[in-house]
Order: structure tokens, then sequence, then C-alpha cells
């Protein structure tokens, strides 16, 4: 370690899924485990930084931690919110404007798919009123094309939900903890040819809280067991690529930010994609799963269909990916998602994954969240 | 049909026997979008002047709505019991740009990456009763 390292000293989480709590009360809930983890009071805590899109203003949440005073300032990025809220973190810590910092997300969504508004988004009404604001046809389109591209077969999709529900099954935080067979994955409804019910992931509940400290708080907080952010990065897209919620695409097509978002993190960090043990990576659906593995350099393109279908991507393989199940079966409470990639990656390093730890003791975790209106966040950790 | 008013205005010609979509090409760079803007997301030029797009081009990914979408936004007119998955795609019109739009069949064995498209301005009746016309792509 460096002393210009960020120590994540402490991780909380509250299970993801359907529940009666309020998200704000959710995030409070991870708020305290951090805190615990950390092994230090609400008080320690300096700066903060959260939240949610359909939750509330994560700001509110003193009054239920404790009106410090701190300065807590509210972040809105759409599926980015959790790793906005972490890159704040890690700014502020770098700057030497707090040296213990709070990075929180949670959410709580109604069910079914997302109804976003095309106003939101710069667009006309008549793209909404005519049935062409779905996520869900953007995934199918993307994975469409680069199955045609790349010749990765319909048996691949299924294979990255058995995954994703056989780890859920090892995670007493996931909400979808019951195993699937390819055939239940491949015979459900089709939403979004070529993605059936079970390759998408379902908007959801939840709140995960990080704790983060420069390494010289670190010690004087006597963490014993910090992991080390490298690498924190965020990018928006540029011009050329494919991102959902786009009634044009240019004729030349450019590559994504979750290419430029991971290729940032790896230079900061001074990690090769090679190098990575353990990753978690945005899989909204199965497709995007696949997708992101090339897009974050974690393998080529059209290098997953063998990968997955020898199974490297569980958890005993040579590149674990979603070891806690992923998006597909933790849902996706959209401030929350982000930081659990975090939160998880954290475990992993620690081992204290227990039933789904990823054997020989992995170094160097690495995340990547994407989202609308085509964001990508990525985060390198080592021990 | 020629009584019924477009889902948007600016977005195709309309009424005509040959409809077109209505892009924006940029002076400075020649990027072309699709609906028209004001200005150019490539070189953030602000010279764009109205283009119409070609009728026919060719099918460069697709997939099928499978499910009623929420509403809002969606005004279509279906219940859950009588929805019908509709194909949704991207069609790549040459020399111009690639537009998002439905498409006239929803049968996986239609569909084609590929395959040549033709523009058709169809019916669209709201939830409300509003008659409407929108746009839509059929395999040629």
């Amino acid at each position: 370690m460096s002393s210009d390292d960020v120590a994540i000293i402490g991780i909380g989480i509250h299970p993801f899924g359907r529940h009666e709590a309020t998200g704000m009360e959710q995030g409070a809930h991870a708020a305290r485990q951090a805190l615990a983890d950390a092994g230090i009071g609400w008080n320690d805590v300096q700066y903060a930084f959260g939240g949610s899109a359909a939750a509330g203003n994560a700001d509110t949440m003193v009054s239920q931690l404790g009106l410090t005073g701190l300065p807590f300032i509210n972040v809105a990025n759409g599926c980015a919110t959790g790793g906005s809220a972490l890159i704040s973190a890690y700014n502020a810590i770098r700057s030497g404007a707090a040296d213990v910092v709070m990075a929180i997300g949670f959410d709580k969504h109604p069910r079914g798919a997302f109804d976003p508004n095309p106003a939101d988004f710069g667009l006309g009404e008549w793209y909404g009123d005519t049935g062409l604001m779905l996520t869900t046809q953007f995934f199918g389109m993307k994975i469409q094309r680069y199955m045609h591209e790349y010749g990765i077969t319909a048996n691949t999709l299924a294979k990255v939900a058995v995954k994703a529900f056989r780890n859920g099954s090892l995670n007493d935080n996931a909400w979808r903890r019951q195993p699937m067979s390819e055939d239940q994955v491949v015979n459900a409804t089709m939403l979004a040819n070529p993605l059936t019910q079970y390759m998408f992931c379902s908007p959801g509940e939840g709140g995960v809280a990080l704790v983060l400290a420069s390494t010289e708080a670190a010690k004087r907080l006597g963490a014993s067991n910090a992991v080390f952010l490298k690498a924190a990065s965020l990018r928006s897209r540029r011009f050329g690529s494919f991102e959902v919620f786009s009634p044009w695409l240019s004729l030349d097509r450019a590559g994504s930010p979750s290419v430029d978002a991971a290729r940032a993190a790896f230079a900061q960090a001074g990690i090769e994609p090679g190098e990575v043990d353990v990753a978690q990576i945005q899989d909204t659906e199965s497709g995007a799963e696949i997708m992101h593995m090339a897009e974050t350099g974690l393998c080529a393109d059209g290098e997953q269909e063998e990968l997955i279908q020898t199974g490297q991507t569980e958890i005993g393989g040579r590149l674990p990916i979603n070891t806690d199940g992923g998006c597909l079966a933790n849902g996706e409470p959209i401030g929350a998602s982000g930081l659990r990639q975090v939160y998880e990656t954290v475990l992993q390093l620690q081992g204290r994954a227990g039933a789904r730890q990823v054997p020989d003791a992995p170094a160097v975790g690495f995340t990547h969240v994407y989202g609308a209106p085509g964001i990508s966040a990525c985060t390198v950790i080592t021990r | 049909m020629s009584e019924r008013k477009p889902v948007a205005e600016g977005l195709f010609t309309w009424p005509s026997d040959e409809p077109q979509l209505i892009g924006a090409r940029c002076t400075g760079c020649g990027v072309v979008t699709f609906p028209a803007q004001r200005s150019c997301p490539s070189c953030t030029g602000t010279e764009m002047a109205a283009e119409l797009l070609p009728r026919r081009g060719t099918l460069w990914t697709w997939t099928v709505q499978g499910f009623l979408p929420k509403s809002p936004p969606y005004k279509g007119p279906e219940t859950p019991k009588d929805f019908a998955p509709y194909g949704v795609g991207y069609v790549e019109l040459r020399g111009a740009v690639k537009v998002e739009t439905r498409l006239t069949t929803a049968d996986p064995a239609e569909l084609r990456i590929g395959r040549e498209m033709e523009l058709v301005i169809l019916p669209f009746t709201t939830a409300d009763g509003d008659e409407l016309v929108t746009f839509a792509f059929q395999p040629v």
C-alpha cells in the first residue's frame, strides 16, 4: 500500500429483494452495519455521499443515523449512483478534504420493468407513446447484434443465468436463491428476443454502505483487514456507441462507456485486466454480462463462448464473475447496485465469502456498472 | 388514413404517397441525426440541414417486445389479454443513419440481420382513442 491509497475499512448491506422497510431504512441498516464492521461510530465519519433513484434523498438519513452536522452530498447518476458516490468519497479522501468517508446507496422500486419518462432523457413523447422506451428492447437488440458478429450461442446466454442463480443460492443476502436448470431458463417466457424472463434482472430493493479512509486514518482507527480502492472511474458515452434509449445510431460504431471507464480504472490502478482474480460486472441480463466481459477488457470479443461453456467464469474457474449472483440473483435497486459489487469484492479479497469464496486467496478485484443514458463506473480493488 | 395525425410533427412526411423520415445532416461533418436536431453530437457544430431519409435500408438488429409496456409512457390500445408481441429493430439507411423503429412483423423467422426493409406509415390508435399514424419498417 502507498500513502495515496484509499482503504475500505467497513462494509454493510441490507439484504436485497422485497421488504417492508423503506428504502431509506434499508440504507440506514447498511450504514450501521458498515460502521460496526469498521469498528467506528457515526461520529467518526467526516463526510458522506449517497443516493437512491426512487427512495428519497440520502442526506435525510442523518435523522436516523445521528445529526452530527457532517457534510452529506446527495448523488443522482442513474445506474452509476452508487459508483458515483464511491468516486466522490475516493476523491474527497485523495484531495485531503476528509479522511473517513461513507459512500451509501439504497433503493426501492415498484414491481415490473422500469417506466422512464422520455422527457427525462431528452426524447420526444412519441418515443414512449409508441412503445420504444424500454430498456429490455435495447438489451435484446444489443446482444442480438453481438451474437451475430461474434458467434455467441443461446445456450451460453442460459448458462450465464444458471450460474447467477447457483451463486445466488450461496448468498444469504441475495433475492433469488433458487437454482434453475438451463431448460427452465431457455423455456421461460420470451421477453425481448433472444432474452427470456430468467435472463433478465428485476428492479428490486436493498442498501449498501462502505466506510472509506485514508491509509493513515485506517491505521489510527485500527483497521486490521482493510482492502484498497486502487481506482474508481466514471465515463459517459462517446459519439457512436450503442446505447439504451437511442432513436438513432450513427453508421460508424465506437466503443461503449464501459470500454473507457474500465481502461481508465486499470490505468489508474497500474493493473492489467489479466491480473483480475474476481470480477463483478453489470449483468442487467445474461447478454450484458457476456458483452461487458469484453468491453471491460477481461477477454476478447467472442472468447466468452468458450470461457462460459467450459465453466471458467464459475466460482472455481479461471475468471470468476458475479460470485454473489449479480443483478440476476440480487435484483437491481439502482442506487445500491454498484456498491453491492464492491461489498462482494471486499468479502472475496478478505476471504469472508463463505460458501461462495473464490479459492486460492484472490488478490485483485474488479467491478463494473453500466446504465442509462450510457454511463459506466468501474473500480479496481486489491488486498 | 389520411385524416389521422402523426404521433409527432416533424418525424416523417405525411400525408404522402412516398412517406420519408425527416432527419438532419450536419453541414460541418456530415453526420445525420433522427429525429432532426439543432446541434451535432459528433462535431458539436450547430449548422444542421433538414434531410429526407432513404425509404429503404437493411435490418441491423432486432428484438420482439414480448410483454405489454407500462403506461405511461406507452399509449397503445392493448390490454394484457389482447396484447400481441411486436417487432422492434434498427434499420441501417445507407449513407445516412440507423433508425430505431417498430417492425411490421414479430415473427423471428422473418427477421434476419441484413434483410432489406422498407418504411411504411401505420395507423396507431391510442388507448384514449386518438387516431394517429406512426412509422414502421416492413420486410421487402
